[in-house]
C-alpha cells in the first residue's frame, strides 16, 4: 500500500509515495538517487547506512521512512563540505571506503555535540560503525585532529 | 622485445609453471629510500570521492529495467530435493523467471525442456532448469544454491521465493575434520613434503614438545556483499559489473561458462568494498544473474544479503594441527613435524597451512602431511594470507614452547635457525630482511621487563613474538598504458583494480615519479575490461609488485617521446634533459614548463605502454616480517586485552608509507579478531550456521584496537622488477595471533592453543598451567 510523505534531505523538501514498510536507506538510496548511503547488513548492526535526524545519528536500514515525519535527514551528501571529509583523507581513514560515509556522519554527531572528545568517548560513540578494513586507527585520528584533540 | 620465456607463477603460495610473453625490464631501479613521490606519504588519490559517498561501487549501481533475484539455498547442511513446484511462484506479482536445478521433479506444467528450446523469450515467467548457473537439487552445505527467482523487486523475488514447494529430503551430514580424514572424505589427495629423516632428527634431540594446536572458521564479511549485475546486449555480448578482485578472471570465468569468446564479457568494477580474497573468482551469484539475464532479456542484480556472505561467500577454514619440534639444547632444531587437517568444507583448496613450517626455519628433518578435509559445511575461500595465517599460529607458538622448555630466549631460538637459503629447494633468496627485522624488533621485545612489571593484581601482563614468510613476488603478465594530454596530465590506463588496498594511489605515484611530474598531475583510469589492458588480480599480495613496474615502463615510454620532442622544441641534446616536478629541465640550468611542449600536441596525445618484466630465475622471492605483541590477562575471568603490537616487515620497496601502515594496520585489526573474538560457529547437530548477523559473530571495533607500531625494512629488492617492491596485502595478518598466544604465555605461563582465545579456552590453559606447576612442586626428588 502506497502511502505519500513529506521528507527533507539535506534542505531538500522531497514529495513521494512510498509502500508502508519501506526503510528510510531504501528511499534514500534507490527513490532519491542518495547512494552515499551504503547498506552492509539490513538490520542494524553495522553503520554503514548512518544518517543523522534532526542532528541525532539513526541507522536509516532500520528506520521506517514514514516514521521520520518532520525531522530533517542528513546523509553524508548533506556533510560533502564538513572538515572530517578532509580528516579522513589526509589520515588514511579509509580503505575501501564502503564504512566511511557512516563513519563521517557518526563523527560528525559525536563533534558536534562534543567537540574535544577524548579517546575513550571517540571508542564509545563510534564502536557502532564497524570497519571490516580495520581503519579504526586512522578514524580516531581523524576525528581527534578535527575536534583538536591533539 | 617481447620474449617467450617459461616462468614460475605464484598466487597465494601455489606456484605453477606457464609459458608467458614478457617484454625485457630494461628500466634500472630507483636507488633506495624516499624519492620525490614515490616512498612519500600520499593520501589516496580517490579519497574524496569514496568519503563524499560519490563513488559507485556495484551495490549503487542499478541499470535501466533491472531485476533482482532471489535465491533458494539450501535450509540443511545435507539433502536432497525430490520435487520443487514453481507454480505459485511463477504467477506471483513482478516475477519474470525462475532458475531450476537439474535432478529434482518438476510438474508437467513447467514444460521446461518447450521453454528451454526458445532462450531469451521476453514476456511471459519461465520455469526452466538452469543450464550454466551452478544449481543444485543435492546440496551439500547450508547455503548451496538450490533456486533462483528474477523479479520487478527485490521484495518481489523475496516473496516468490517463499512460494516454491520445495519436498526436502535432509541427510546426515558430515562434519567432524578427522572423521571426514578417516573416512577419505579429501577434497584433494593428501599432501605430504619430506626433507631428511624426521625420526632421526627427533632422536637426535635433546629436547622434544609436542602439541595440538586448533584454529576456527572465520568469516570474511566484506562490507559490500557478493553482487553482480548481468547485461546482455548486441550480438550475444555481455557486460558484468561486479564487486571483485580479479576483473579478468571474471571475464575468463564467465565466457568459459557461457561459451563465449573472452572479449565478448566486459567485466566492469570500478569501486569495490572489500574482498579479502573472497572475490576472486564470478561466484554462482555471478552465473546465475547472467543467465537470468540471458533468458529474460533484461539486466539482472545477484546480490547476496548479509546473512548469505556467512555460508555462501566463502570462509577461512578451520585447522587442527598436530605438531612436533626437535631441538638440541643450544636451540638447533633438529626435527620439526606435522599432520595438518584443513576443515575445507563442500569444495575448496586445501591452502598451505605447513608451509610455514616447510619454509621458515634451517631444519634439516622436516615432515609435513596436509589433508583438506571435505565436509558438509560452506566451501572456504582465500582469506588473506590462506594456510599461513592458520600454521604460523601452530609453528610459531611450538616454537616459543620449544624455547620455554629449552629456558632459551624466543628471540634468539628464532636467529639460531636463521635460513639463509630456502630450506625446500636450496634456492638463493632474491633479497631476505628478515635478520634486519629481528634487529629493528629489539627495542620492541627489550620492553618486556617493564611491561611484567607493569602486571597489577589479577591483570598479569607479557611480551610476545612471532616472525612471518609468505610469498608477494607478483608477476607478468602485467600491461599499462598511459596517455598525457596537451595540459599536461597523465592518465595511467590498465584493468586492474583497487580493493582498498590502495593500488590506484601507488601507481599513480610510480608514474608520476617515472615521468618527473607532480602527483596532482597523474589520474587512474581502471576497472573496465574493455577499456584497458590486462592486469593482475588483486590477491596472494601482488597487486602493487605486478602492476608497478608496467607501470613505470609505460611512463618511462611516455617520458621518452616527450623529451624526444623537447630536444627538438628547444634545439638541445636530449642526453642533457630530464623531467622535475612538472618542468623539463635541460642540464640542470634551464627548465620549461612540460605544458610548453604538450600544449604543442593539440589534440594529440602521447601514448605509452609498459608490460611487467619477468622475475627473477632460480630464486625464491618471499615477504618476512616479526611482530612483537604486548597483552594484559585478567586470570580472575580469562579476559585478554592486546595492548601494544610492534610490526616490521621487509616487502621490498615502500611505494606509499602512509597507505602501506594503513594496511599492516587493517591486517592486525583481522588478526586480533582472528585471535581473541571472530568464530563462525555451527550448530554441531544439524551443521547449520548459528552465526549470521553482524550481532553473533564478533567482529573487532573501534574500541578493540591496541597502539600498533609499523616499520619496514624499506630495501628494494635488487633482483625484483624495475621496482623492487613486494606485496603487503597479507604479510601483516600473519603472525599476529602466535605472537598474541606466546605473549599470554610469557604473562601467564599458561599455553592457549585453540582460536580464539575465548575466556574459556584462557581459563582452561591457566588450569592447565597451574596442574602442570603443581605435579612439577610435587614430584618426589629425583
Ligand atoms: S546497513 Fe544499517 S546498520 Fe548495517
Ligand atoms: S574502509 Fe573498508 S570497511 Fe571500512
Amino acid at each position: 500500500m502506497l502511502e505519500s510523505l513529506e521528507l527533507t534531505v539535506n534542505g531538500d523538501r522531497h514529495a513521494l509515495d512510498a509502500p508502508v514498510g519501506r526503510s528510510l536507506a531504501e528511499v534514500l538510496r534507490d527513490d532519491l538517487g542518495l547512494t552515499g548511503t551504503k547498506i552492509a547488513c539490513y538490520e542494524g548492526h553495522c553503520g554503514a547506512c548512518t544518517v543523522l535526524l534532526d542532528g541525532v545519528p539513526a541507522l536509516s536500514c532500520i528506520t521506517l521512512v514514514h516514521a521520520v515525519g518532520g525531522r530533517g535527514v542528513t546523509t553524508i551528501e548533506g556533510l560533502r563540505e564538513h572538515p572530517l571529509v578532509d580528516a579522513f583523507v589526509r589520515e588514511d581513514a579509509l580503505q575501501c571506503g564502503f564504512c566511511t560515509p557512516g563513519q563521517i556522519v557518526s563523527a560528525s554527531a559525536l563533534l558536534a555535540a562534543n567537540p574535544r572528545p577524548t579517546r575513550e568517548e571517540i571508542g564509545h560513540a563510534m564502536a557502532g560503525n564497524l570497519c571490516r578494513c580495520g581503519a579504526y586507527r586512522n578514524i580516531e585520528a581523524a576525528i581527534a585532529s578535527v575536534g583538536g584533540g591533539r | 622485445m617481447a620474449r617467450l620465456i617459461k616462468t614460475e607463477k605464484e598466487v597465494e603460495g601455489h606456484y605453477t609453471e606457464t609459458w608467458v610473453v614478457v617484454e625485457e625490464d630494461v628500466l634500472e631501479q630507483w636507488p633506495a629510500g624516499p624519492r620525490a613521490v614515490v616512498g612519500q606519504p600520499a593520501p589516496r588519490i580517490d579519497g574524496h570521492e569514496r568519503a563524499r559517498g560519490e563513488a559507485r561501487y556495484t551495490a549503487d549501481l542499478a541499470l535501466p529495467g533491472m531485476l533482482h533475484t532471489a535465491v533458494l539455498r539450501s535450509p540443511y547442511a545435507r539433502a536432497r530435493v525430490r520435487r520443487i513446484d514453481a507454480s505459485r511462484a511463477l504467477t506471483a506479482p513482478g516475477v519474470r523467471a525462475v532458475l531450476l536445478p537439474e535432478g529434482a521433479d518438476l510438474p508437467p506444467q513447467h514444460a521446461p525442456e518447450a521453454i528451454a528450446s526458445e532462450p531469451g523469450a521476453i514476456g511471459a515467467a519461465l520455469a526452466e532448469r538452469a543450464r550454466v548457473a551452478p544449481l543444485t537439487s543435492e546440496p551439500g552445505y547450508e547455503g548451496h544454491a538450490v533456486a533462483a527467482v528474477a523479479a520487478e523487486t527485490q521484495a518481489q523475488a523475496q516473496a516468490a521465493l517463499r512460494l516454491l514447494a520445495v519436498d526436502w529430503e535432509p541427510l546426515e551430514p558430515l562434519l567432524d575434520a578427522d572423521d571426514a580424514v578417516r573416512r577419505k572424505s579429501l577434497v584433494s589427495e593428501p599432501r605430504v613434503n619430506e626433507r631428511g629423516d624426521l625420526e632421526r632428527g627427533l632422536a637426535e634431540a635433546d629436547v622434544v614438545v609436542e602439541a595440538v594446536y586448533r584454529t576456527q572458521n572465520v568469516l570474511h564479511n566484506s562490507l559490500e556483499t557478493h553482487q553482480a549485475i548481468c547485461h546482455w546486449h548486441g550480438d550475444g555480448e555481455l557486460d558484468v559489473y561486479i564487486s571483485t578482485q580479479f576483473v579478468w578472471g571474471v571475464r575468463d570465468a564467465v565466457a568459459e561458462r557461457f561459451g563465449l569468446e573472452r572479449d565478448k564479457v566486459r567485466v566492469v568494477c570500478e569501486y569495490m568494498g572489500g574482498g579479502f580474497g573472497s572475490k576472486n573468482g564470478p561466484g554462482e551469484y555471478t552465473l546465475i544473474a547472467a543467465e537470468l539475464a540471458r533468458r529474460t532479456g533484461r539486466p539482472v542484480r545477484c546480490a547476496l544479503d548479509r546473512r548469505d556472505e556467512s555460508r555462501a561467500a566463502g570462509n577461512r577454514n578451520a585447522t587442527i594441527q598436530r605438531l612436533v619440534a626437535g631441538a638440541r639444547a643450544d636451540g638447533t632444531l633438529t626435527a620439526l613435524g606435522g599432520e595438518f587437517v584443513n576443515a575445507v568444507g563442500w569444495d575448496g583448496l586445501s591452502a598451505s597451512t605447513a608451509g610455514p613450517m616447510q619454509l621458515l626455519y634451517a631444519c634439516d628433518n622436516v615432515r609435513t602431511v596436509e589433508y583438506g578435509a571435505r565436509l558438509n559445511t560452506p566451501p572456504n575461500a582465500a582469506f588473506r594470507a590462506p594456510g599461513f595465517v592458520e600454521g604460523t599460529f601452530g609453528l610459531e607458538c611450538l616454537i616459543d614452547e620449544l624455547a620455554a622448555k629449552l629456558d632459551l630466549d624466543p628471540l634468539e631460538v628464532r636467529r639460531r635457525n636463521y635460513a639463509t637459503t630456502d630450506p625446500v629447494n636450496e634456492r638463493d633468496y632474491s633479497a631476505k630482511g628478515l635478520e634486519r627485522c629481528y634487529q629493528l624488533a629489539e627495542r620492541h621485545w627489550a620492553r618486556r621487563d617493564d611491561v611484567r612489571a607493569r602486571s597489577d593484581g589479577a591483570w598479569k601482563r607479557g611480551v610476545g613474538l612471532a616472525s612471518q614468510i609468505w610469498f608477494g613476488a607478483g608477476g607478468p603478465p602485467s600491461y599499462a598504458w598511459l596517455r598525457l594530454n596537451a595540459e599536461g596530465h597523465a592518465t595511467v590506463i590498465t584493468a586492474m583494480q583497487d580493493i582498498g588496498t590502495g593500488t590506484r594511489t601507488a601507481v599513480a605515484q610510480i608514474a608520476a615519479e617515472e615521468l618527473g611530474f607532480p602527483l596532482a598531475r597523474v589520474s587512474v583510469a581502471l576497472g573496465d575490461s574493455a577499456r584497458g589492458p590486462f592486469a593482475s588480480i588483486s590477491a596472494g599480495s601482488s597487486t602493487t609488485p605486478s602492476m608497478g613496474p608496467a607501470v613505470r615502463a609505460a611512463a618511462a615510454d611516455v617520458k621518452r617521446q616527450l623529451l624526444e620532442i623537447a630536444a627538438q622544441r628547444y634545439a638541445v641534446d636530449i642526453s642533457t634533459l630530464t623531467v622535475e616536478d612538472g618542468r623539463i629541465v635541460a642540464g640542470g640550468s634551464r627548465s620549461w614548463p612540460v605544458e610548453e611542449i604538450t600544449g604543442l600536441l593539440g589534440d594529440g596525445q602521447l601514448l605509452g605502454k609498459g608490460a611487467r618484466g619477468p622475475n627473477p630465475t632460480g630464486m625464491r622471492v618471499l615477504t618476512f616480517g616479526v611482530q612483537v605483541a604486548e597483552v594484559a590477562v585478567d586470570v580472575g575471568t580469562g579476559e585478554v586485552v592486546v595492548e601494544r603490537v610492534a610490526a616490521i616487515h621487509d616487502v621490498g620497496r615502500i611505494v606509499n608509507p602512509l597507505g602501506a601502515r594503513s594496511q599492516v594496520e587493517g591486517g592486525i585489526v583481522q588478526a586480533i579478531g582472528y585471535a581473541l573474538s571472530e568464530a563462525r560457529l555451527l550448530d554441531p547437530a544439524s551443521g547449520t550456521v548459528l552465526t549470521k548477523t553482524l550481532d553473533a559473530y564478533k567482529l573487532p571495533t573501534i574500541a578493540d584496537v591496541p597502539e600498533i607500531v609499523t616499520e619496514f625494512v624499506d630495501e628494494p629488492d635488487p633482483h625484483l622488477t624495475n621496482l623492487g617492491s613486494k606485496g603487503l596485502g597479507e604479510p601483516p595478518i600473519i603472525p599476529t595471533a602466535a605472537a598474541i598466544a606466546n605473549a599470554i604465555r610469557d604473562a601467564t605461563g599458561a599455553d592457549v592453543r585453540s582460536l580464539p582465545v575465548t575466556r574459556e579456552e584462557m581459563l582452561r590453559a591457566l588450569r592447565e598451567a597451574r596442574e602442570r606447576e603443581r605435579d612439577r612442586l610435587g614430584a618426589p626428588a629425583a
